[in-house]
């Protein structure tokens, strides 16, 4: 096995051009369990934790861009104003250690049906910067997952950020797990208002091959949220927006859950987080008023 | 591969690491520091927490050569030569050691929670504590122990 150790992203994309089968390595939290436990033996390792292009997040234009090396901890702290959703999830990684080393970069590298964070990804439109020596290119978070654990990422290519736009409205981030703490998701959920577009999106996680968004719930509120009259939400609307994000999902059964269970717990996560942040919405329609 | 790291303030070095070695078993087995526990490997158990360039990590889940040129602390490092940490001796004085064996990554995580919130209230140390497992205690006197090392 070889030990990569790139000083800056020039040098970790020609060494990716160069190894393509080099495992990139950030916080570690996955990668290394898989070494620990004889599930993978690579080729080579390819150490990001040096690569400072990586390490910072900019906004401009009323989009962050995040390095693909800032770790959730930095991110709760740093942006929890601009990126609500994404800073809740963070908040539901692992464990203080774990926050400190786990970063969104590898959150998608991995691409775990049970990221924390894809979800939010989805439901908010955010687009991963990826690059290699031949150039860098922007992927939908929606093309981004194309399998169990599998992205659509070239060889020789590394993700560089994720662009998420700030956000305009209230977002929410639900998540059910065995316990509170150091726990992978039984399933998820989150929700982003967008009252500029009159949209709102919604993305499920661990309950389908892969994290996906629930379009036909988005349709949904997209018609029914009352955005030019705000008022409280009717039940219906917010039972009827679980039902359907339900019917989005396609889950397993497995030792952390029952198909059916992840289904009816969707449904009661999205008409919950659905309700919070429309009261939050409407909460600040009435300050700004 | 060779690796140097600064542990505890003393600059050391280690040769033959293999590349996908974690830096828990280069300070346990080639550093012949023993103080952070190898239990479960997977980031899980929070026993071999130690402080890397300052900041609470697992370091099962460090790549040895990721700590190349990085400062690392262990529990080992944090008493003042004879005399215990603060935190570690109120976990003595409270009586929240049993077996032990998540003792040294308890301390080092309460060490840095009090670093950064010198009056925690219960629900910050819960959740500074949460990535730290006991199969001993039942939490209270180690809960007991931070809330005694606050004062």
């Amino acid at each position: 096995m070889e030990f990569l150790r790139p000083a800056n992203l020039a040098e970790a994309l020609a060494a990716k051009a160069e190894h393509p089968d080099a495992v990139p390595l950030a916080g570690g939290t996955d990668v290394m369990v898989e070494l620990n436990f004889d599930h993978r033996r690579p080729d080579a390792l390819l150490d990001l934790t040096r690569v400072a292009e990586l390490a910072g997040w900019t906004v401009e234009d009323g989009v962050v861009r995040l390095g693909a090396g800032v770790s959730y901890t930095r991110l709760i702290t740093e942006l929890g104003e601009q990126l609500p959703a994404l800073a809740m999830a963070s908040r539901t990684v692992g464990s203080p250690q774990i926050r400190n080393r786990g970063t969104v970069g590898g959150n998608l590298g991995a691409a775990s049906p049970a990221g924390d964070t894809h979800p939010v990804l989805l439901a908010t439109g955010a687009r991963v910067e990826v690059a290699s020596t031949r150039g860098t290119r922007m992927i939908d978070a929606d093309d981004f997952y194309v399998g169990v654990k599998k992205h659509s990422l070239a060889p020789d290519e590394l993700i560089v950020a994720v662009h998420l736009p700030v956000a305009t409205a209230p977002q929410q981030f639900a998540k059910v797990g065995t316990r509170n703490a150091m726990v992978i998701a039984v399933c998820s959920f989150a929700v982003a208002l967008d009252p500029e577009h009159r949209r709102a999106g919604a993305a499920i996680g661990s309950a389908a091959p892969t994290p996906r968004r629930a379009a036909e719930a988005e349709e949904f509120l997209a018609a029914e949220l009352p955005w030019d009259a705000p008022a409280p939400l009717r039940d219906s609307v917010k039972r009827r927006f679980g039902e359907l994000v339900a019917s989005a999902a396609a889950p397993i059964d497995d030792v952390r859950g029952t198909a059916e269970y992840r289904r009816h717990a969707l449904a009661v996560l999205a008409r919950r987080t659905l309700g919070w942040a429309w009261q939050d919405y409407l909460g600040s329609e009435r300050t700004c008023a | 591969m060779r690796v140097n790291v600064t542990v505890n303030g003393e600059a050391r070095q280690a040769d033959d690491v293999w590349e996908g070695e974690s830096l828990l078993y280069l300070l346990r087995e080639r550093l012949g520091l023993p103080g952070s526990k190898n239990a479960c490997e997977q980031g899980e158990c929070g026993s071999c927490t130690v402080y890397l360039d300052g900041t609470p990590v697992c370091a099962c889940l460090v790549a040895a050569g990721q700590a190349e040129g990085r400062e690392v602390r262990t529990v080992e490092g944090l008493a003042d030569g004879d005399r215990l940490d603060p935190v570690q001796q109120s976990f003595v004085d409270a009586g929240a050691v049993q077996c032990g064996f998540c003792t040294p990554g308890l301390v080092v995580a309460a060490h840095d929670l009090l670093n950064r919130v010198p009056n925690p209230s219960d629900e910050e140390i819960r959740e500074a504590l949460a990535g730290n497992l006991c199969r001993c205690t039942g939490y209270e006197k180690i809960l007991d122990a931070v809330r005694a090392a606050a004062k």
